[in-house]
C-alpha cells in the first residue's frame, strides 16, 4: 500500500449490483402498473406498445449508474479520506483521520453474494452526515479499516508488516452464541407488539378471513368437528376456544421473535482483537463491527421479567462513537452472567463486588410519588362512580394501584452505589437495569430539585455521560452532594483528551 | 460548595433585560385585556385587574426571583451554574470536560452590554451548558479562563 493513493473506484461489481437492485426496484412497480393499467384483457396486445419504453427506461437508468459508478472515487490521502462523486454537480467530502470514530463493514444479502462490503466512515456527526462507500471488496473493506485505525493512533502505516491480525487463525471468541442460544433467545423476545397488531388487524380485516378469528361460536363448531364432546362441554369450550384464538396469536409472536432474532444475530461472535471488541452477527445482513475499547463511557447489564429467572441477561456498551444512531451497543445480546464477567472486565470495567454498599432511594420520595399519583386518581375514581353508569371507575383505580405498586417495587429493587472507580445505578422494573458509570468517564453533574424534593429533601443525580444516561432520583440531598464532591475529585484528575488520547498511547506503544 | 453563599450573582443589568422582555409580552397582555375590558359594558375591571396582577407578577416579581436564584462560580476549575425558581437545578461542569465554548450576544444583550456564555460536554445529558446575564467583557474574561485552564491540562 503507497502512502498516497491515486483516487480509486469502487468494486465493479457493486456496479451490477447497484443495477440488480435498481432493476427488482424498477420492474416491481412496472409490473403493478402494467396489470392494474393493462387490466382490461388485452393485456398481449397492449404489452407489445409498452416494452420498448420499459426497456428504454431500464437501459437509461443502467447507463445513468454506470456513469455515477465511473465518476464515484474515493482517495485514501495523508490526512484524510476524500470521496468524489456526481455526475452533473460534483460533490467532494473529505473526512480527517482524527475525526473518524470507526469504521464498520456492513454486508446486505445480495453485496454478500458477490462478497463485497459497506465500508461506513463514523464520524459521530450523525447517521445520514457519515461517509459510506458502496461497495468495496472485502479485502479492500478489512484493509481500509486497518489503515484508518493505524492513522487516527498517529502511526505511520506499516508497510510490509501490515499483515491484519485477522489474516491469522482467530482465537477462541471472548462470546458466541450458536444456533441453539440463538433460538432460546428468540424464545424470549416474544413480540408482544406483533400480537397486538395482528390482532388489530385481524379485527380491522376478519373480513379477509376464512372465518371470524373472536367468533367464540365459530371456534367450538371447529373445535367440535373433531370432537363432538366438546361441544357439550358449553362454558369450558368456549374457554378451549378463547385458548385457541390466544394460542394462534402467540405462536405468530413467537414466530415472529424466532425469526427476527435468527436474522439479526446469527453465527454471533465477540472477539478481543488489538484495537478493541469485534463483533460480527447477521444471516443475511452481516454486520461487523469494532467498538474501540477505550472509547467505552459506561455498560448496562439488562434483563427481562422472564428472562431474569433462567438467569439470561444481556450487555451493552455505551461508546462514544455513535454508530447507526445507536450509542448503545450489544455487546452480548443474551447470555449468563459468567459469560458476561470476561467481557466487562475487557471493557475495564467491572461488576460491582460482592461487598458493595447498596443504597435505596429516600422512603419519602416513593412516598411522595404515590400521594401525587393518589391526588389525581383518587378524585377521579369517585367521580367515576358517581358518573360514569357501569364499571369504568375501576380504570382510574387500576392505574392507581399500578402506580402503587410500582412504585414500591422500585422502592424495594432500585439502588444505586459507588466505589473507588465506578459509580452503579440498578432501576426499572420489568426488565431491571444495572447502569455501570466510570468516574472518571463523566463529563458534568448536576443536582436537580423540584418544588416538592426541596421540601421533603431529597434530589435527582443527573449524570453528564458521553452517548447514554445515568441519573439516580430520590437521593438525600446531602449524600447526592457527598457524591457529586467525590466524582469531580475524580474528574478532576484526568483530563478529558487524557481520556482517550492516553489510553491510545499506552496501546501504541 | 454545598450553599449558595460562595456563587457570585449574574449582573444587575440582566434583571433589567429581563424585565423589558417581561414588558414586551405584557404590553401585548395589556392590549389585549383593554380591549377585552371595552367590549364589556361598563368599566368593571374584571378583566382588567387579574391582567394587571399578572403583568406585576411577570415585570416585577418573576425577574427578582429568577436573577435572586441564579448564580455561579469559577472555583477550583469548575464552572458551577445555579438556576431554577420552582425546579432548582445545580450542576457543575470540570473544566478539564468542557469541549468548546461560545460566547453569544443577542440583540437586546448587546444593548445592555451582557452576553451568554456556553459551554458544550461530550455528555449527552447537560450536552451544552450556558449561563446568560454575564457582562460582555466577564463573560469573554471566563472564556479565556477556561480556554487556559484546558491548554494548561492536555499538555
Amino acid at each position: 500500500m503507497q502512502p498516497v493513493q491515486a483516487p480509486q473506484r469502487t468494486d465493479p461489481r457493486s456496479f451490477a449490483v447497484r443495477a440488480v437492485m435498481m432493476l427488482f426496484q424498477l420492474v416491481v412497480p412496472m409490473g403493478i402498473a402494467a396489470v392494474t393499467i393493462f387490466d382490461d384483457g388485452e393485456f398481449a396486445g397492449r404489452i407489445a406498445y409498452a416494452v420498448p419504453f420499459i426497456v428504454a427506461i431500464i437501459l437509461f437508468n443502467v447507463a445513468v449508474a454506470y456513469l455515477q459508478w465511473t465518476r464515484l472515487t474515493y482517495t485514501v490521502g495523508e490526512a484524510d479520506i476524500r470521496v468524489e462523486s456526481g455526475l452533473l454537480s460534483r460533490a467532494a467530502r473529505s473526512v480527517p483521520y482524527e475525526r473518524i470514530q470507526d469504521v464498520s463493514l456492513e454486508q446486505k444479502l445480495l453485496p454478500r453474494l458477490f462478497g463485497l462490503v459497506e465500508v461506513k466512515f463514523e464520524t459521530g456527526a450523525g447517521g445520514k452526515e457519515d461517509l459510506a462507500l458502496t461497495y468495496l471488496s472485502e479485502a479492500e473493506g478489512e484493509r481500509l479499516r486497518e489503515l484508518v485505525r493505524e492513522r487516527r493512533e498517529g502511526e505511520a502505516p506499516a508497510m510490509a508488516d501490515a499483515v491484519p491480525a485477522e489474516a491469522l487463525p482467530e482465537a477462541a471468541p471472548l462470546f458466541a452464541m450458536d444456533g441453539k442460544r440463538v433460538l432460546t433467545f428468540g424464545l424470549f423476545e416474544f413480540s408482544l407488539a406483533v400480537v397486538a397488531v395482528i390482532g388489530g388487524l385481524a379485527q380491522q380485516f376478519e373480513f379477509l378471513l376464512p372465518f371470524d378469528l373472536w367468533d367464540i361460536d365459530g371456534w367450538q363448531e371447529r373445535i367440535a368437528g373433531p370432537g363432538q364432546w366438546l361441544a357439550g362441554l358449553g362454558p369450558l369450550a368456549q374457554v378451549v376456544g378463547i385458548l385457541m384464538a390466544l394460542a394462534s396469536l402467540s405462536l405468530i409472536g413467537f414466530a415472529t421473535g424466532i425469526v427476527r432474532t435468527m436474522l439479526r444475530e446469527w453465527d454471533f461472535r465477540l472477539d478481543r482483537t488489538a484495537k478493541g471488541l469485534r463483533r460480527r452477527r447477521g444471516l443475511l445482513t452481516r454486520t461487523d463491527l469494532v467498538m474501540p475499547v477505550h472509547r467505552v463511557q459506561a455498560l448496562r447489564v439488562e434483563t427481562g421479567f422472564l428472562r431474569r429467572l433462567f438467569g439470561w441477561h444481556s450487555l451493552k456498551v455505551v461508546s462514544l462513537a455513535s454508530d447507526s444512531g445507536a450509542a448503545n451497543h450489544e455487546a452480548v445480546p443474551f447470555g449468563q452472567m459468567d459469560e458476561i464477567a470476561p467481557v466487562v472486565a475487557e471493557t475495564g470495567f467491572a461488576l460491582p463486588p460482592q461487598n458493595t454498599v447498596w443504597m435505596r432511594a429516600m422512603d419519602r420520595y416513593r412516598f411522595d410519588k404515590i400521594v401525587l399519583a393518589a391526588i389525581v386518581l383518587l378524585p377521579a375514581t369517585i367521580a367515576a362512580i358517581f358518573i360514569a353508569d357501569s364499571v369504568q371507575w375501576l380504570i382510574p383505580a387500576g392505574v392507581l394501584g399500578v402506580a402503587v405498586v410500582h412504585n414500591w417495587w422500585r422502592w424495594r429493587h432500585d439502588r444505586h452505589a459507588i466505589d473507588a472507580r465506578q459509580i452503579y445505578s440498578l432501576h426499572g422494573w420489568f426488565s431491571p437495569s444495572l447502569a455501570i458509570g466510570s468516574r472518571v468517564k463523566l463529563q458534568s453533574v448536576e443536582i436537580l430539585q423540584g418544588p416538592i424534593a426541596r421540601r421533603r429533601g431529597y434530589a435527582s443525580l443527573l449524570l453528564g455521560l458521553a452517548g447514554g444516561n445515568l441519573r439516580v432520583h430520590g437521593m438525600p440531598v446531602e449524600r447526592a452532594r457527598e457524591w457529586r464532591a467525590g466524582i469531580l475529585d475524580s474528574i478532576g484528575r484526568t483530563d478529558f483528551s487524557e481520556l482517550v488520547e492516553a489510553q491510545v498511547d499506552a496501546r501504541a506503544a | 460548595m454545598d450553599d449558595t453563599a460562595d456563587l457570585t450573582q449574574l449582573d444587575p443589568r440582566y434583571k433589567t433585560m429581563m424585565r423589558l422582555v417581561a414588558a414586551i409580552f405584557a404590553a401585548f397582555l395589556f392590549i389585549g385585556a383593554s380591549i377585552a375590558e371595552m367590549a364589556i359594558p361598563g368599566w368593571t375591571g374584571i378583566v382588567w385587574v387579574p391582567a394587571l396582577l399578572v403583568i406585576l407578577y411577570v415585570v416585577i416579581w418573576l425577574p427578582m426571583r429568577r436573577f435572586a436564584a441564579r448564580g455561579y462560580s469559577l472555583a477550583e476549575e469548575r464552572l458551577r451554574v445555579v438556576r431554577g425558581v420552582l425546579f432548582r437545578s445545580d450542576t457543575v461542569v470540570p473544566f478539564g470536560r468542557v469541549q468548546h465554548i461560545d460566547v453569544d450576544q443577542g440583540p437586546l444583550e448587546r444593548a445592555f452590554h451582557l452576553a451568554t456564555l456556553t459551554v458544550h460536554t461530550a455528555g449527552s445529558h447537560n450536552a451544552s451548558v450556558s449561563l446568560p446575564g454575564l457582562a460582555h467583557e466577564d463573560a469573554v474574561a471566563m472564556r479565556e479562563e477556561i480556554r487556559a485552564a484546558i491548554r494548561r491540562d492536555t499538555r
